[in-house]
C-alpha cells in the first residue's frame, strides 16, 4: 500500500542488520524518485515563482480559476467518497460469495484502468445525455440533467475513480480471518453488529488508502470529464481544463500558477489522508 | 452446570463424511478431552456443539434442551480458538468486554458493572492491569487468556476450546495446561478441548474421547483408556506405543519367528496387532522371554531410554532403565516382555 513514510528519528542512524541494503536502495529511490517526481515539479514550481507568492494568490483567486479549483476539489471529494461506499461493497460481494458470472465482474472492475479516458467520457457522456439511455430516464423522474452539468463530471470522476477502492480492500477482506467474525458470534453479537464492530473497523486503513488514490486521481483527470462535462466558465470547468486553456493562450505563467496551486492543494490533502491513515494503522490494526 | 448431549451427529463437507454418527455425553461441569489425529472430525465436533457448522443429522442438547436448531448467538457455548481470534483494532478490556456490550440494552449491564467484570476477568486469568493494551503487544499465551477471558464474560453454558494452546512453545503450554486445570476447578464450566497431544488429554482433563475418521472409538478416564484401550486403534494412538505385526499360537505370541511371550486370555490365534509401550518392556540380567540389541541410548532427567532391535525386521521398541544399569550400545540385553495390549488383526 501507498503509505507516505513519516521520518522518525532513527532513520538517520538505520541499526545494523543481517540484510544490508538500506543505503544502496534508498540512495537509488532518492535519485529514481528525483528524476521522475521532483525535478518535473520542482521546474513547475521554479516556473510559476516568476510570479511571486502574491502573483501565485492573484491568479488562484481570480474568479474563474477560484470556481473551477473549487469545482474540481468538491467534485473529486465527493466522487472519492461515492467509491470508497461502493467500491467497499463491490468488494465485498467479488470476496464473500460464488456466483457465476463472479469472475467476469471481477475483471470488469478493472475496465476505467484500461479504457482510454476520452473513450469514457464520450460514452458516458452519451448515455447520460438528455436524449440517451439513462440521461433520459434520469431527467423524466427527477427533472435533473446530468451531462453537461457538475452532476457530469461527478460521474466521471465516479467512473474513473471505482477500481482503488475494490482493489485496495478486496485483498484486505480476503485475508480477514473468519475465525475473528465467528468469535464474535459466538459471544452473541448480531451480523450487523459483527460488521459493524469486528470487519469495517478492519477495513478502515485499506479504505482510506483506496479514497485518496481514488480522489487523487480525480483531481488530476482530464480526459474522461472534458466530453461529459459542457466546460462552462464558472458551472462546469475543472482545473486541469483551465490549464489547457491558458496553455493555448501561451500563458504559460498563468497555466503553471494554476497547476501549482493545483499541486499545493493535493499534496496537503494526501499528506492529511496519510496522516490519518498511518494513524488508523495504529489504532485499528496491521499488528 | 450443563451437561451436553450428542446424539447421532453426522455432518458431510461436499460429499465427504466428517462426523459419522456421534454419540456422546459430556457431564455437567467435567473436562472432556476430544482426542484424535488430524482429519479425525475432532475440531468439526467442537464447532458444531457451538453451531458454527450446521448438521448434517443428529441432535445435540445442552442440559435437556434442544440446542440443535438454534443459533451460534443463542447458543451461549463460550469457544476459544487455536489463534485466539482477538479483535485487534480493540483493547484487551474492550475484547473482554464486548460479548456484554453486544446484548440488547435492556439485557446489558450497567457500565461500571461490565468494567469490574472485565477487572475480574483479568484477575481471573491472572494479567491485572493489562486491560488498556492491544491484543499486538501481548505474547500468545497471554492472548489465549485474554481469548479464554472474552469467552467467560458472557457467563457461557458451556466451554469450548479448539487447540488452546497449539500455538504455544512448549514451556507455555505445560504453564497454561496447569492454569486451565485451575480455572476450571475454580468456575466448574462444563468444558469441551480438542487436542491431537495425547499427553496433554490424559493430564488434563476428567474423561477423554477418541475420535477417528468421524467416529468415536473410546470414551473414558484416562486411566481407562489408558490401561484398557477398547480397540488397536486406541492402544497405537494413546501411550506412545509401538506397534508390531505378530502371530498368536497356543497361547504364545510370536514376531518374525521370535518368541515374545505368553498371549493374554481370549485372542484366538492366528495374526495380530501388538503394542508396546516403554513399561512393558523390562531389561534383565538373566532369563527372560527374548533378546534384543541395544542400538540407541537416549538420557531424560531420571532414566535411560533404549531403543532395542529385537530383529533386523522388526521395528525399534523400547525400553527404559534406571541410571545406575549399565548399558553399551551395541550390547544384546535379556528382556521380559509383558504382551497385554494385543489384538487380533482386523482384515
Amino acid at each position: 500500500m501507498t503509505a507516505l513514510a513519516l521520518p522518525t528519528r532513527e532513520w538517520l542512524r538505520p541499526k545494523p542488520s543481517a540484510l544490508p541494503g538500506f543505503g544502496l536502495t534508498l540512495g537509488f529511490a532518492l535519485s529514481y524518485l528525483a528524476l521522475i517526481v521532483l525535478i518535473p515539479l520542482a521546474v513547475l514550481v521554479w516556473r510559476a515563482s516568476g510570479l511571486g507568492l502574491s502573483g501565485l494568490w492573484t491568479v488562484a483567486t481570480t474568479p474563474r480559476v477560484r470556481a473551477a479549483l473549487e469545482t474540481s476539489f468538491y467534485l473529486s471529494f465527493a466522487a472519492a467518497l461515492v467509491n470508497a461506499f461502493f467500491g467497499l461493497v463491490i468488494a465485498w460481494i467479488l470476496t464473500r460469495y460464488r456466483f457465476p458470472g463472479r469472475t467476469v465482474l471481477d475483471a470488469m472492475v478493472d475496465l476505467p484502468f484500461a479504457l482510454p479516458t476520452a473513450v469514457a467520457g464520450i460514452a458516458l457522456a452519451a448515455i447520460y445525455a438528455s436524449n440517451g439511455w439513462v440521461g433520459s430516464i434520469v431527467e423524466a423522474v427527477t427533472g435533473l440533467k446530468i451531462a453537461f452539468t457538475p452532476r457530469g463530471i461527478f460521474v466521471a470522476l465516479v467512473f474513473i475513480g471505482l477500481p482503488f477502492v475494490v482493489r485496495t480492500v478486496q485483498p484486505v477482506l480476503m485475508d480477514l480471518d473468519r475465525e475473528v467474525e465467528e468469535a464474535s458470534a459466538t459471544l452473541g453479537a448480531s451480523r450487523l453488529q459483527t460488521v459493524l464492530r469486528v470487519i469495517l473497523p478492519a477495513l478502515v486503513p485499506a479504505v482510506l488508502t483506496g479514497f485518496a488514490l481514488a480522489f487523487a486521481r480525480a483531481v488530476g483527470e482530464y480526459g474522461s470529464v472534458i466530453f461529459i462535462a459542457g466546460n462552462m466558465p464558472f458551472i462546469s470547468e475543472i482545473a486541469p481544463l483551465l490549464i489547457i486553456v491558458q496553455l493555448e493562450e501561451f500563458n504559460y505563467t498563468g497555466a503553471t500558477a494554476i497547476a501549482t496551486v493545483m499541486l499545493s492543494i493535493s499534496f496537503l490533502s494526501l499528506l492529511a489522508i496519510n496522516l490519518i491513515q498511518s494513524w488508523s494503522r495504529r489504532r485499528f490494526g496491521d499488528v | 452446570m450443563t451437561g451436553i448431549a450428542v446424539r447421532g451427529v453426522a455432518k458431510d463437507f461436499a460429499g465427504t463424511r466428517a462426523l459419522d454418527g456421534i454419540d456422546l455425553d459430556i457431564r455437567p461441569g467435567e473436562l472432556l478431552a476430544l482426542l484424535g489425529p488430524s482429519g479425525s472430525g475432532k475440531t468439526t465436533l467442537l464447532r458444531s456443539i457451538a453451531g458454527l457448522e450446521p448438521l448434517t443429522a443428529g441432535t445435540i442438547h445442552f442440559g435437556g434442551e434442544d440446542a440443535t436448531g438454534l443459533r451460534v448467538q443463542d447458543r451461549k457455548a463460550g469457544f476459544v480458538f487455536q489463534h485466539y481470534a482477538l479483535f485487534r483494532h480493540m483493547t484487551v478490556a474492550e475484547n473482554i468486554a464486548y460479548g456484554l456490550t453486544v446484548r440488547p440494552r435492556a439485557e446489558r449491564p450497567a457500565r461500571h458493572e461490565i468494567l469490574r467484570r472485565v477487572e475480574d476477568l483479568l484477575d481471573l486469568v491472572q494479567l491485572p492491569g493489562i486491560g488498556k493494551r492491544f491484543p499486538g503487544q501481548l505474547s500468545g499465551g497471554q492472548r489465549q487468556r485474554v481469548a479464554l477471558a472474552r469467552a467467560l464474560a458472557v457467563e457461557p453454558r458451556v466451554l469450548l476450546l479448539d487447540e488452546p494452546f497449539g500455538a504455544l512453545d512448549a514451556q507455555v503450554r505445560k504453564d497454561l495446561r496447569r492454569w486451565l486445570r485451575d480455572i476450571h476447578q475454580r468456575t466448574g464450566h462444563t468444558t469441551v478441548f480438542v487436542t491431537h497431544d495425547q499427553e496433554e488429554a490424559v493430564e488434563l482433563a476428567d474423561r477423554v474421547a477418541i475420535l477417528n475418521r468421524g467416529r468415536v472409538e473410546q470414551v473414558g478416564s484416562p486411566d481407562e483408556v489408558l490401561d484398557h484401550p477398547a480397540n488397536a486403534f486406541v492402544a497405537g494412538f494413546v501411550g506412545q506405543a509401538v506397534r508390531l505385526d505378530v502371530t498368536v499360537a497356543e497361547g504364545r505370541v510370536r514376531a518374525d519367528a521370535i518368541e515374545l511371550g505368553a498371549a493374554p486370555a481370549g485372542i484366538p490365534d492366528g495374526a495380530a496387532s501388538l503394542f508396546l509401550r516403554t513399561g512393558d518392556i523390562a531389561v534383565v540380567r538373566s532369563g527372560g522371554t527374548t533378546s534384543g540389541v541395544v542400538t540407541a541410548i537416549t538420557r531424560s532427567a531420571a532414566s535411560r531410554r533404549l531403543e532395542i532391535r529385537l530383529s533386523d525386521d522388526l521395528p525399534a521398541v523400547e525400553a527404559e532403565v534406571s541410571l545406575d544399569q549399565q548399558v553399551a550400545r551395541g550390547e544384546r540385553v535379556a528382556l521380559t516382555i509383558r504382551a497385554d495390549r494385543l489384538f487380533p488383526a482386523t482384515r
